[in-house]
């Protein structure tokens, strides 16, 4: 008895919050394929409480209103090997009406780049329809920042503590750049994401961290106004002739490469710093994407490209996603494709590189 | 500070914000839909909001937030459902509800236990939104205040529960409990990423089992099985007991008990990282401690039922500090709720309160409303739906393997699910013939990852503090909150071993013939000196001392309880076997013929899929084993699949797929992921 009630109120409050939710959209016609009516599964091979969640839960509504059809655009998870099951997943999806489409990070990335033997998935057989650069801040407490003048030589013999998720995630550049600054950072492996090791920081536990543009733009910020952290250097942004530049987020802030050049016995060229970069560009203004599945139509892809394109020449884009998502270019068409190739492409030797390293700084093999 | 002057003001102009009938409309809505999504088990916070999360972009600010916190605050109001009337945690805070809750049903007392469950509830989620009110302005140094070293203290104060749930032999709790804690390593570790008693090769072991399946497979499935062997309603004599106004009294006789469960609810959710499924140990744990006739829990002692569930829904008003004051979130819902939070245009974060303290408090004051109509409703409902446990279950267990497969398969979609839980299963029904204790096992399980991450953790950080200086080591790890944990622990071991012979937490067992007990030991015995070598095995030295210390005391427990064996005669309490005499033994179907029913379930799952399968299942079963006119048996089977279907489908969610599927392409529902 009571179990069916329940089931007809559920039903019902379906219904009219569905209800309330269309009536607020407008009618959209468009060439391409036509989505009206329809729902699109957005998969992040993550859990909800990722960073690719808030970067899904931004465009997702976005996206809605941009698609010809205005469908619902639903944000699906799929956590669970370090995302390499969602990738697994979509790579096995073969193209249908364009319901589905992936979101991939950083840290699908890694895994693929590491040689990872869970990966079953072939970024060359997807297609993507848009690409998101973010950047990154490495930041100090206010004591040991005083002895940081743009060069690293007086943190040397320090004792720093981080709060990190692991040495093959994305936290691998952090890690390789503080060593070649010749820092000694000792890992504190096993947090769960950034927030935690944000409020490790904040603890006094550890005493260096860093955070991706937008968590420092909300987690951080603030308590550098306070003068509880200071920001210690950028990563940087891709400049145009693929130089690493001043994140334009940050303008003020030095790149870890002057703040590298600056400090004795850190090298801007050779093989360890090749490595770090192919690294951070495939980690960072490379780092999360959308694709269709394997075999999309070319009419697919250009109504997924021209959505985001019209999201991202939205008056008010610019100001809402500087604060959700930090100043970065937000890529589609062939600007996507080039980074999709910088992203997903390591030269050999970087790859051997920094498998030697993991292997022999935190004996870390991936078999 | 003037704490009053501040909160005050905005207190006042959050309740005009929310008391217009637009933002009234969405918080019962959200209520409506909260209390539908936690009546079923493994489905909660995360599958509710994630279903109105693309409505809520546009959405009137507060609106929106009466809506998300409406749903949020009643899923552990609603989910005493299924652990009262079925046995199944319905979700991760009111596992130890179970213990005492389902008992009482079996006696017939299900309204009872429902409403006064529900009224504990309701008085912890008013409490935790009236300390939410004052707490979130001061709240920062306090929640900085708990480290490492005070968040281990805390898992092992959850731990030490064990104490008290061992059951009849300590050692064999001890084991249970060390069984659990090694369960819960199975896969990668977290820290250095080694696999521990799995293979890339079965990828689905690396990730671990889930607290969902594991929940369900320990204390649900041994259960259904049980009722279905003896054939008859889950209330004894099918009748309804006491009403749900004796509940309600029941609560109020123990509304100090309440609040202080409250308070330990609003104590641990604050602190971020622990999450919420050690809160209802805790509280039960005290309970039972200050409990002066302790014989009854176990069998439906109506103190079990309050405890815990003033404790889990005063943990929601807790856990909003962190997630409001730091954005960091402490669940898994209250991370899609941190996502909402910012389609609707706010940020989680100190400037939240600084700037925007009204809306905080609309949030606040969502919370109690949401409490209040969502324990209202239940109160309400709960003599109705106690009827159901006065079926006969043989009419109920279809649905039951239908929901809980659902549920499982929830976890990680994938077919594994349908095997671990089968596994885990089969695992739960013989800790629960033999008296192992099934609680031990869950808190083990539950606090595996914490208690090794926090222990690692704080031990690299007391080092390098300690290089600094033996004063500022010190100073981290004996800080007053670590030594008045150290002490509450120390305390409730001791009186927990001394109070533990009196305590059955699963009933009266009896003993019997030697042989079943022994092999099962046995069995026990090797899988821990596995484990033991499988991690010695490991290269990594931080991925493979916590298993291997774990490992190595559950061995040496097991080899003392052996030796108690080959010494003592079969009348010995080390010889429990519900098979022996008793219920059990005198059910009129046995064991294997009852699970195979369940087992074909699965089996047609992954060959022809989830409802295919399980459109076979309910007419095969419905048929033959109760016995049903076809008519009745269609109509039945039809509904349950309309019900899951609905269920699924409004909230998009997939079926299992089997093989039939990778062939041929079916659209939903038939069709797989």
């Amino acid at each position: 008895m009571s179990i069916t009630k329940i089931t007809r109120w559920m039903t019902l409050g379906f219904a009219a919050s569905a209800a309330i939710a269309f009536s607020t959209q407008v009618v959209a016609s468009s060439h391409g394929i036509d989505l009206k009516g329809k729902t699109v599964e957005w998969v992040i091979p993550f859990s909800e409480s990722g960073g690719s969640a808030k970067w899904a839960h931004f465009y997702a509504p976005l996206l809605s209103e941009a698609l010809p059809g205005s469908p619902t655009v639903v944000v699906k998870f799929m956590p669970g090997a370090g995302s390499t099951k969602g990738a697994n997943w979509f790579q096995k999806r073969k193209y249908k009406d364009g319901t589905t489409i992936f979101g991939s990070s950083g840290s699908t990335q890694f895994p693929y780049l590491l040689g990872d033997p869970r990966v079953k998935y072939e970024y060359g057989d997807w297609n993507v329809v848009m690409a998101s650069g973010t950047g990154g801040v490495a930041y100090l407490p206010p004591d040991l920042a005083k002895k940081f003048d743009g060069d690293a030589d007086d943190l040397k013999g320090i004792d720093f503590i981080y709060g990190s998720q692991g040495a093959t995630r994305l936290d691998l550049v952090p890690l390789l750049a503080w060593e070649m600054l010749g820092l000694t950072v000792e890992p504190v492996f096993g947090i769960k994401g950034r927030g935690d090791g944000r409020l490790m920081f904040e603890r006094g536990e550890a005493n260096i961290d860093y955070q991706t543009s937008s968590s420092y733009l909300k987690g951080v910020a603030p308590l550098v106004k306070e003068g509880k952290a200071v920001p210690m250097m950028s990563w940087g942004s891709l400049g145009a002739d693929g130089d690493i530049v001043r994140d334009p987020t940050f303008p003020d802030m030095p790149t870890f490469k002057e703040v590298c050049e600056a400090t004795a016995g850190c090298e801007t060229k050779g093989e360890q710093w090749d490595a770090w970069k192919a690294f951070f560009i495939a980690g960072f203004p490379a780092q999360k994407m959308v694709f269709l599945p394997n075999g999309a139509p070319a009419e697919a892809i250009a109504t997924y490209t021209k959505a985001f394109q019209a999201v991202h020449a939205r008056p008010d884009f610019a100001k809402i996603s500087a604060v959700r998502l930090g100043k970065y270019p937000q890529m589609t068409g062939d600007m996507a494709t080039a980074t999709l190739k910088s992203g997903t492409n390591v030269p050999a030797e970087a790859k051997t590189f920094v498998l030697n390293w993991l292997k022999e700084r935190y004996g870390v093999t991936l078999k | 500070m003037d704490l009053l002057g501040t909160a005050l003001p905005a207190l006042a102009e959050a309740f005009s914000l929310i008391l217009q009938p637009q933002q009234l409309t969405f918080l019962v809505l959200g209520v409506l839909l909260g209390l539908s999504v936690g009546v079923f088990p493994g489905l909660g916070g995360i599958a509710g909001l994630s279903l109105v999360l693309p409505f809520v972009y546009g959405m009137e600010p507060v609106s929106g937030l009466a809506l998300m916190v409406g749903l949020v605050a009643v899923i552990p109001t609603s989910d005493t459902f299924a652990s009262v009337l079925m046995g199944i945690p319905g979700s991760s805070a009111s596992q130890a509800t179970v213990l005492d809750g389902f008992p009482l049903a079996k006696k017939g007392e299900a309204a009872r236990a429902l409403s006064a469950a529900f009224a504990s509830s309701l008085f912890g989620g008013l409490l935790g939104a009236f300390f939410l009110t004052f707490f979130i302005l001061i709240a920062r140094p306090i929640v900085l205040a708990f480290g490492l070293p005070e968040m281990l203290m805390i898992t092992i104060l959850g731990l030490s529960m064990v104490a008290i749930l061992a059951g009849r032999l300590p050692l064999k709790g001890v084991a249970a409990a060390c069984m659990g804690l090694l369960v819960g390593t199975i896969g990668e570790a977290d820290a250095g990423g080694s696999l521990r008693m799995s293979s890339y090769s079965i990828p689905y072991l690396t990730d671990g089992l889930q607290l969902v399946i594991v929940g369900m497979g320990i204390f649900a499935i041994p259960e259904i099985i049980s009722l279905l062997r003896q054939d008859r309603a889950i209330s004894r004599d099918a009748t309804l007991g006491a009403g749900w106004l004796k509940g309600v009294s029941d609560w109020w006789d123990n509304i100090w008990l309440s609040i202080r469960c409250s308070l330990i609810g609003v104590i641990v959710g604050v602190i971020p990282g622990l999450g919420g499924s050690v809160v209802d140990w805790i509280a039960y744990g005290h309970t039972v401690q200050t409990t002066g006739d302790k014989s009854g829990f176990g069998s439906g002692e109506i103190r079990g039922v309050i405890g815990p569930e003033s404790s889990n829904n005063a943990k929601e008003g807790g856990g909003l500090v962190p997630t409001l004051i730091f954005g960091i979130p402490g669940s898994g819902s209250m991370a899609i709720f941190l996502g909402g939070l910012a389609l609707l245009g706010y940020d989680a974060g100190p400037q939240l309160i600084t700037n925007d303290l009204d809306i905080t408090y609309t949030v606040v004051w969502s919370l109690a409303l949401a409490n209040v109509v969502g324990a209202g409703l239940c109160i309400l409902l709960s003599p109705g739906i106690a009827r159901l446990t006065t079926i006969r279950f043989t009419m109920l267990a279809p649905f039951l393997f239908m929901m809980i497969t659902f549920a499982a398969f929830q976890s990680r979609q994938s077919l594994g699910d349908l095997v671990a839980l089968f596994a885990v299963g089969l695992l739960g029904i013989f800790l629960r013939r033999f008296d192992w204790s099934r609680p031990a096992f869950l808190i083990g399980f539950v606090l595996s990852t914490q208690a090794e991450n926090f222990s690692f953790q704080a031990y690299q950080i007391a080092m390098s503090k300690f290089r600094r200086g033996a004063d500022v080591g010190l100073e981290y790890i004996f800080s007053p909150i670590v030594i008045i944990l150290l002490i509450i622990t120390v305390v409730s071991i001791i009186v927990g071993i001394r109070q533990a012979k009196s305590i059955m937490s699963e009933g009266e067992v009896p003993v019997g013939g030697k042989r079943a007990p022994l092999i099962f030991l046995l069995i026990v015995t090797v899988y821990f000196v596995v484990s033991y070598f499988d991690a010695a095995a490991i290269t990594m030295q931080t991925d493979r001392i916590f298993p291997m210390t774990i490992a190595f005391v559950a061995t040496v427990s097991c080899l003392l309880l052996l030796i108690r064996m080959s010494r003592a005669p079969n009348t010995d309490v080390i010889f429990a076997d519900r098979e022996a005499a008793g219920e059990d033994a005198e059910a009129p179907q046995g064991l294997w013929r009852t699970l195979a029913w369940f087992a074909i379930l699965l089996i047609l799952s992954s060959l022809v899929g989830f409802i295919l399968a399980l459109a076979i299942f309910f007419v095969v079963f419905l048929r033959i084993r109760a016995g049903r006119t076809w008519s009745r048996t269609l109509l039945l089977a039809a509904g349950g699949i309309a019900l899951i279907c609905i269920m699924a489908g409004s909230l998009n969610r997939d079926f299992p797929p089997g093989l039939l599927q990778t062939f041929v392409e079916l659209p939903w529902p038939l069709g797989g992921i």
